[in-house]
């Protein structure tokens, strides 16, 4: 066996954040950093939107540059999948049959881009976007492209359908829920993100469940829907989430019933184990009392990493173990919208628009139980930074001076 | 290429040379400091890219926007210098520009 030390599983922002963040504070036993993908670590949000529509190169979104790893003695493992733990004996198996000691393990596989079930889905032109390689694969198909569905209305499939648009393809974005981003924003976000992009062109389908993929020539040529119809395209963008990829250490016996249970310091049930970023089910200060949740963002992936870093530097030095608290903190791009949330509107009882969204500027407050919970700032950087200070003091304060726009937001901190 | 000098939270200068086409923010993440978190990748969503010029070269910059304004706003440790480096193009002309990582950056 190789070495002790810290593993890393998955090298997305968590896992090259928490390998970065270990020698950024002074923890100097060996570190691997193993993932299977080929590529060392980047960005993921530009997929959906600069890289994707060319506006990047790769190098561009590197997360560091190439050299970094092997300046701060990381050992970079690319293309090995983990398949098994033995937890008892602190050991990881790769796929190629490799048991690669450790004395810390740090989970931070993230996840899977949920694919389609139904008849076809494994059809070619049929698209997900999580990695490099996915969107590489839709670049090599878009110059014989020319009408594209996505299914699903969050908010990969949204900022695809932007990107799309302006590369000129004609884009139908299909929606199961009565409204765009359903799962994640208030209904008066929804409108105006829906306005937008049927002004630029994409065909919105709501209420509208897919029956299956059809095929032409052995590829995808288009989607029928659940009433029959038949959308043609020559490629299908499939954006409804992702699935956890915690498949080792659910076999192992972490705990964890969506994602893996962690505690305040992203501590696994198991010994030496963390989980980290998209796949760590945490209570979250910031969603409703006791709620477990996973959260999907770089922000969190950022500061969990940082968390477990420093849960596991204090660990071997007694020193207290740090807290996750860290406020929820979100980006969308799509068109000329910069959308910046601030929060967790999950489980919010009433919502405060303040400003116009003709203007294409205002912010949506999400309350519960009368405390500011979350904003949703459409380019409206002002509200973002202002609202941050009502969110972490989950301050109450009367609905109609919000909503004024002639009261800056700090007025209420 | 032009030179950039860079101090770290240490207090250790070291001078970069990066391509004139990126930004400051590239070009000291492409330098490997730790430090410059960066998160949202330079579209000025965020502030984790804040860094302090040095006062001699602030005004060789172009000025900020509302928005960069705002968000440095929003950071307990600005300065009468500070700037997100994502907002400041690279150039030859700004070829010897001082800087400082912020402790939030």
């Amino acid at each position: 066996m190789p070495n002790t030390g810290t593993l890393i599983v998955g090298a997305g922002h968590a896992g090259a954040q928490a390998a970065a963040a270990l020698r950024q504070f002074g923890y100097e036993k060996p570190i691997t950093l193993l993932t299977e993908e080929t590529d060392p670590p980047y960005e993921r949000p530009p997929l959906s939107k600069d890289y994707l529509a060319r506006d990047k190169t790769f190098d561009a979104i590197l997360l560091r540059p190439a050299t970094f790893w092997a300046s701060k003695n990381i050992t970079l493992t690319l293309g090995q999948r983990a398949v098994a733990i033995d937890a008892a004996g602190h050991a990881l198996h790769t796929a190629d049959g490799t048991a690669i000691a450790y004395e810390t393990l740090i989970w931070a596989a993230g996840g899977h881009a949920r694919r389609l079930a139904c008849t076809g889905h494994h059809l070619t032109g049929i698209h997900t976007i999580r990695t490099r390689a996915d969107v590489d694969l839709m670049q090599a198909e878009l110059a014989h492209t020319e009408t594209v569905a996505v299914i699903g209305g969050g908010y990969i499939g949204l900022e695809a359908a932007a990107v799309l648009r302006k590369l000129g393809k004609s884009v139908v974005v299909i929606e199961m829920q009565d409204r765009v981003l359903a799962r994640v924003a208030g209904p008066a976000l929804s409108r105006f993100y829906e306005e937008e992009h049927r002004l630029h062109g994409v065909t919105l389908l709501l209420n509208t469940a897919v029956e299956c993929i059809e095929e032409r020539d052995g590829r995808a040529a288009g989607v029928r829907l659940a009433n029959g119809t038949i959308i043609a395209a020559d490629m299908i963008v499939v954006g409804v989430g992702i699935i956890p990829a915690v498949g080792p250490l659910r076999e192992a016996g972490a705990a964890g019933a969506n994602g893996i249970d962690v505690d305040e310091h992203c501590r696994t049930s198991l010994p030496d184990i963390y989980a980290i970023g998209d796949c760590a089910a945490h209570i979250n200060p910031y969603a409703p009392a006791g709620q477990r949740i996973r959260l999907e963002s770089v922000q969190n992936a950022n500061d969990q990493a940082a968390t477990a870093a420093k849960s596991i530097i204090a660990a071997a030095t007694g020193a207290p173990a740090p807290h996750y608290d860290a406020v929820p903190w979100f980006w969308s791009n799509q068109y000329d919208l910069r959308l910046q949330t601030i929060g967790l509107s999950t489980g919010y009882d009433d919502t405060v628009l303040r400003g116009d969204p003709a203007a294409r500027s205002f912010s949506l407050i999400y309350l519960r139980a009368g405390q500011v919970i979350a904003l949703d700032c459409v380019n409206a950087t002002r509200d973002y930074v202002q609202g941050k200070p009502l969110v972490v003091n989950r301050r109450i304060i009367d609905k109609a001076l919000l909503a004024d726009t002639a009261i800056p937001l700090k007025t209420h901190g | 290429m032009p030179i950039l000098t860079v101090t770290n939270l240490a207090g250790a200068t070291r001078d970069v040379t990066a391509s004139a086409h990126g930004s400051v923010m590239e070009a000291i993440r492409g330098a490997g400091f730790d430090e410059l978190a960066a998160l949202c990748g330079g579209c000025l969503s965020c502030a984790t890219c804040h860094v302090i010029v040095h006062p001699d070269d602030f005004a060789r910059l172009a000025p900020m926007s509302a928005d960069e304004n705002d968000l440095l706003d929003g950071s307990d440790e600005r300065t009468p210098t500070s700037r997100l480096s994502c907002q400041i193009p690279f150039t030859e002309a700004l070829s010897g520009l001082r800087v400082t990582i912020a402790k939030d950056g």
